[in-house]
């Protein structure tokens, strides 16, 4: 493999990386505060491309202002989500909530089908985006390296929420103790919002991206990505959030090396995801940087 | 200050509490004694809003406050140092302190009374940074103690605060008590150390299996025949 090669694989992997990070941010965030797998979340990323694509085509609105409605929105059905599907099980035991988290997720991908239908979409590209750069001898569409800089500046803006405002502080408090925290005086229904609402508006950010990377929508476009940003996250050790980017880019970075090493192998790309969750399973099954659950009494 | 009148909670078919009267008057440490299980946490619980209560009143300053939101007591001056300390583990000592201070705005303020938990626990200053779950039981028991007091309390409920901690400590926790109170606290106080919590008490429940059978001021209950046998260890 040349050099230049290895150059464009590696920046492919890190864009993908980049965006299976900003998806399993999401499903450790809700795991962290409610010890819950959202499987509706591969649903929200899916209905955030949608709003983005319907703000663009039928409203006619720019690409940023779709962008931004598609962001907004998308945090407000995460919020939603918790409200209609989780909030009403929060005492009830844990396999409840899980079974109504798959059943929020069917019931989303169904409606998906019947309002958008079930014809894929080709999600509206603004110019700016299909640009390709030269750098050397090694040529990248723009969104590839767009990606991964939207990324960064994400995780830069959550870690200050989570380490230096006085909302991420209770976000912490209400993930270690619910009644501690409460006898502190915080809400713990404003949190658990909250932290649906953030987790979900960095789905619509990763959806969007996806989109302008892979702009083909269907409903079920949020199923097999899904899975593997939930993989993501469990490599890393779920609850914890810069496992779940490290989770991302190894998943990430992974699978392009998978293709790159031989084409016949790419028919195994989302195999390769599996498989290490496998062997993360057995080898360390609280994840590259999960916490050992055991606590001093 | 705090009145609880017929106060009864139910958890599923066991009832726990058994319709307790008990007043804390204002500026007093007033202590609630009684084996495990005899319904003291529960107690605390209920006026926290933690436990839902299924019959009786709790009145603070006058104020019906019974079954509602733990975040509304905590703005009007009840907070809670619980049992087992429960500080959050996995945030530094001063963000434990400044969690406390949740609710408050004023940042003058809160600045001061940290300066005067520091000045309370000196341990605590050393360990600002410090993770709370990395540090010992004495010291996380005063974390626990400092982080209610920076909440501003009007009453201060403490949940067994001696649990599990060595003699020492115990008599540090309670000298700190002791302090608390003379800078004008009022103090409810749950103990199963009997002995200690009835030496700096004004006033004193005794807590069985859901009713209080016994009360009196703090040096009565020391000197009574039952309290001695049950909770004290008999005296020849």
């Amino acid at each position: 493999m040349s050099f230049q090669t290895f150059l464009q694989h590696l920046v492919n992997g890190i864009s993908l990386g980049s965006l299976y990070a900003l998806l399993a941010i999401g499903y450790t965030m809700v795991y962290g505060i409610l010890r819950l797998i959202n499987f509706a979340h591969g649903d929200i990323f899916m209905l955030a491309t949608y709003i983005a694509f319907y703000s663009i085509t039928t409203f006619l609105l720019p690409w940023w202002a779709a962008f931004l409605i598609a962001i907004i929105l998308t945090a407000l059905l995460g919020i939603l989500l918790e409200r209609a599907a989780y909030r009403p099980l929060r005492n009830s035991p844990r396999i409840s909530i899980m079974i109504s988290a798959i059943g929020a997720s069917f019931l989303i991908e169904n409606l998906a089908i019947v309002f958008f239908g079930g014809r894929p979409k080709a999600f509206p590209i603004a110019p700016i985006f299909s640009k390709i750069v030269r750098i050397g001898d090694v040529s990248i569409s723009i969104v590839t390296i767009i990606i991964p800089i939207i990324t960064v500046i994400a995780l830069v803006i959550l870690n200050f929420i989570v380490n230096k405002t006085k909302t991420g502080m209770a976000m912490r408090a209400v993930s270690k103790d619910y009644d501690a925290a409460k006898l502190m005086g915080i809400n713990i229904n404003h949190i658990i919002s909250f932290t649906f609402g953030t987790g979900s508006a960095l789905a619509a950010i990763g959806g969007i991206m996806w989109a302008l990377k892979y702009p083909q929508l269907i409903p079920l476009m949020g199923v097999m990505p899904g899975l593997k940003f939930f993989i993501a996250a469990v490599i890393g050790g779920i609850g914890n959030i810069k496992g779940a980017v490290l989770g991302g880019f190894i998943l990430g970075l992974g699978e392009i090396a998978i293709v790159a090493s031989s084409p016949a192998l790419s028919g195994y790309r989302d195999a390769f995801a599996f498989i290490l969750l496998i062997i993360i399973l057995l080898v360390k099954p609280t994840g590259l940087l999960g916490q050992n659950s055991a606590e001093k009494v | 200050m705090l009145t609880i009148n017929n106060l009864s909670v139910h958890y599923g078919g066991i009832h726990a509490l058994k319709g307790i009267n008990l007043e804390v008057p204002q500026n007093k440490i007033v202590t609630l004694i009684g084996a495990n299980g005899a319904g003291k946490s529960s107690t605390l619980k209920s006026i926290m809003g933690l436990a839902k209560a299924s019959g009786g009143s709790i009145k603070f300053n006058g104020e019906d406050i019974v079954n509602k939101p733990t975040t509304n007591m905590v703005s009007k001056g009840l907070v809670l140092v619980p049992e087992g300390r429960r500080v959050f583990s996995n945030l530094t000592v001063e963000e434990n302190l400044f969690l406390g201070a949740y609710l408050r705005k004023n940042k003058e303020e809160i600045t001061k009374d940290l300066n005067w938990v520091y000045e309370l626990f000196p341990r605590l200053k050393e360990r600002v940074w410090q993770k709370a779950g990395t540090l010992s039981g004495g010291e996380q028991q005063m974390l626990a103690v400092g982080r209610a007091l920076m909440s501003k309390p009007k009453l201060l409920m403490m949940d067994e605060p001696s649990l599990g901690l060595a003699p020492l400590i115990v008599k540090d926790i309670f000298g700190i008590i002791k302090e608390i109170h003379r800078n004008g606290m009022t103090i409810l106080l749950i103990e199963q150390n009997a002995k200690a919590a009835l030496e700096v008490a004004d006033y004193g429940y005794v807590l069985e299996t859901g009713s209080i059978t016994l009360e009196g001021p703090g040096k009565e209950l020391m000197v009574n025949d039952e309290v001695q046998k049950a909770y004290l260890g008999e005296h020849k």
